[in-house]
């Protein structure tokens, strides 16, 4: 029973984090009808952007709350920034043109960027994955029973973290002007355009948004995964993909609960079958959710029209 | 309408050989050339190696351009395929390894064991295949490409997962039966095929998928059985590629089948144009031989002996940004559907007509 319940809170822990990751997705396919292939990309570098501020503050600092929140606003702001030149030079030349392009371009982007970052020229890191700064001094906080079931200070921190950036971001979505103008140019963009939305502004604004997002999302995953690798993107961009679109892609809360889906099935996995199979088990959770619900499990399916 | 900047088809006459190359003339031609290559490059393992892997990505590139160029249904899992296939042909290869057929020479006995042990892995594939395209019947676009990604993984995953395929560490001692002749049999044969369909009304029907998937159901085309055919006939040659790659290189693992093998392949379709058999073949030649290329040009250099182990590395990102580059400036790839033989003409000289 206390294994159980163990397995629950470190697939919540986990979920949280894909869900941040994938509500990046979601917003970005809501707006454009575009998989952000390069999304997972976009956290990785993210993730790096952290890495070098926490080196630059130096370890007392780091660890301070400060520090955290330094790391925290370099890595998102410097993401926003990425994702606003990869929207303007590479999306928005091409959203007129068939949706396949535009897939293949983002696919285009997560290579160069995923195996650029594993250059060793100039400033770029080099393939070997780095140890990720102590940002957190992990230590557990509850214990139940007799060491039966424990937390981790830094799960409890990103649940916090992850919950807040989830609650502003619906916040955002549904309660302000530039929400609703999101919405609008999701529901079709020209329609928007002719009632005066600025619709690049509005796209790009939506870019930045999940971009921050994803630098979050990929410190937190770097803070309990203690590790930085430029493949790390491919990988858990990948998973919180699938997240989204188990829980119906282009829709808030179905990407949090495919997230926490996800990530409970894989916990379960490794916990009670074998750690190997867990990509593989990952991968057919979604296309046996697929196979029964098409358009995900919230998502709704449109006919197509000519 | 189709956007601005994409070949539709009432450019393309997609069937159209030109008549020297329609009858026998180029197996007559083929023959001795590939007879003198698998001569002159007896002497030269690292020739009929660098010849085997280009013939093989030729295969994968025109078998995938099936799918993803004729009938438009986006596949990033093609180097899945390529696994089965050479998983269960090194199996059979290796199963098969101490029998001889008595009733002839032990070389052609070899080469028939081999035959079968290719045909058992591109049927293993063109099942997953069929596996595959059996979700399109409610999958569209973008989520059928999650699938065929997802499928790719999952194939990984079970095959660093089995014992008998030699989990994370692979198989090896695989017979060495592969030859030039072999790899461009089979590389004749997949063009043959692809060539073939493009021009049929079975191919007209893929096009019309391509261009239109609502359209071509309306008007008739039972949509998901062109897409799973086109599937299993592709998934049968990557098959046979990745059974062709097993028995030429020493071993083969886990790792030669990733993600990263399936969009090197994309690479090679949408760079030779969405939907051309002879685009493919030319950036599969292309893009093989040009980390190659670089690696000898480098270390003919010789001070820039680092720069040329850096060659590896530097491939895949110029990948990504060639496919940047390539749908921003030209979409439809180098020869968009248009097949060598339409393309060449306009840059050769032409006969002046009408001026007499």
């Amino acid at each position: 029973m206390s294994q159980l319940l163990q397995h629950l809170i470190n697939g919540l822990a986990a979920g949280t984090i894909y869900a941040l990751v994938a509500l990046g997705y979601t917003m970005v396919y809501g707006v454009l009808k575009l998989i952000n292939f390069a999304h997972g990309d976009v956290m990785m570098v993210g993730v790096y952007m952290g890495y070098a501020t926490a080196f630059a503050l130096g370890r007392q600092a780091q660890r301070s709350l400060w520090g955290v929140v330094v790391i925290f606003a370099v890595a998102m702001v410097g993401c926003a920034l990425l994702g606003f030149l990869i929207e303007r030079f590479a999306y928005r030349p091409l959203r007129e043109k068939p949706r396949l392009t535009a897939l293949i371009t983002a696919i285009g982007i997560s290579f160069a960027l995923s195996y650029g970052f594993q250059l060793d020229i100039g400033f770029l890191p080099g393939a070997s994955p780095r140890a990720f700064p102590e940002v957190i001094v992990p230590s557990e906080w509850f214990i139940i029973g007799d060491r039966d079931v424990v937390v981790w200070n830094w799960q409890v921190i990103s649940f916090l973290i992850a919950v807040g950036l989830m609650a502003a971001l619906q916040f955002l979505v549904y309660r302000t002007r530039f929400g609703k103008a999101m919405r609008a140019v999701s529901f079709d963009h020209r329609t928007a355009a002719l009632m005066g939305i600025p619709t690049d502004r509005i796209i790009a604004l939506t870019f930045m948004l999940s971009s921050a997002l994803a630098a979050g999302a990929g410190l937190l995953y770097a803070i309990k995964d203690t590790s930085v690798s430029p493949l790390m993107g491919l990988y858990v961009g990948l998973k919180a993909f699938v997240a989204a679109v188990i829980g119906g892609i282009g829709n808030v809360p179905g990407a949090v609960v495919g997230a926490l889906l996800l990530g409970l099935v894989e916990e379960f996995v490794v916990g009670y079958a074998a750690s190997t199979w867990r990509d593989a088990v990952a991968f057919g959770f979604l296309i046996l959710v697929l196979l029964v619900k098409p358009g995900g499990l919230f998502g709704r399916v449109a006919a197509e029209k000519v | 309408m189709a956007a601005p900047g994409v070949t539709t088809l009432s450019d393309v006459d997609a069937g159209r050989v030109p008549p020297a190359l329609r009858g026998i003339l180029p197996v007559l031609i083929a023959l001795p050339v590939l007879a003198l290559a698998e001569v002159l490059l007896g002497a030269s393992p690292f020739a009929t190696y660098l010849l085997s892997v280009v013939g093989v990505n030729i295969i994968l590139a025109v078998s995938l351009n099936i799918v993803n160029g004729m009938t438009g249904q986006f596949s990033i899992g093609h180097a899945g395929f390529m696994a089965v296939g050479a998983y269960i042909a090194g199996v059979t290869s290796l199963e098969l390894k101490e029998v001889a057929l008595s009733f002839l020479p032990v070389a052609a006995s070899d080469q028939v064991l081999f035959t079968v042990a290719l045909l058992a892995g591109g049927t293993c594939a063109a099942l997953c295949g069929f596996l595959v395209g059996l979700p399109s019947l409610r999958l569209r676009g973008d989520y059928l490409a999650i699938v065929t990604l997802g499928f790719g993984e999952i194939i990984r995953v079970v095959v660093q997962n089995t014992e008998a395929f030699g989990r994370a560490l692979g198989l090896s001692g695989i017979p060495q039966y592969s030859s030039v002749a072999m790899v461009y049999f089979w590389v004749f044969l997949v063009v043959l095929v692809a060539r073939r369909i493009a021009g049929s009304s079975h191919g007209r029907s893929l096009w019309a998928i391509r261009e239109d998937e609502v359209a071509a159901e309306a008007m008739g085309v039972d949509t998901t059985g062109y897409k799973v055919r086109a599937f299993v006939i592709s998934s049968f040659f990557a098959g046979i590629a990745g059974g062709l790659f097993a028995h030429f290189v020493p071993i083969i693992n886990p790792g030669s089948f990733t993600f990263v093998k399936s969009m090197e392949v994309v690479v090679m379709v949408v760079l030779g144009g969405l939907g051309s058999s002879t685009g493919a073949i030319v950036a599969a030649i292309f893009l093989t031989l040009l980390p190659e290329g670089l690696r000898s040009l480098f270390g003919a250099l010789g001070a820039e002996g680092s720069l040329a182990q850096k060659v590896d590395q530097i491939r895949m990102p110029v990948y990504g940004l060639l496919l940047v580059v390539l749908m921003l400036a030209r979409p439809q790839g180098l020869f968009g559907t248009k097949e060598l033989w339409d393309v060449l003409p306009r840059w050769l000289p032409r006969k002046k007509k009408g001026l007499t």
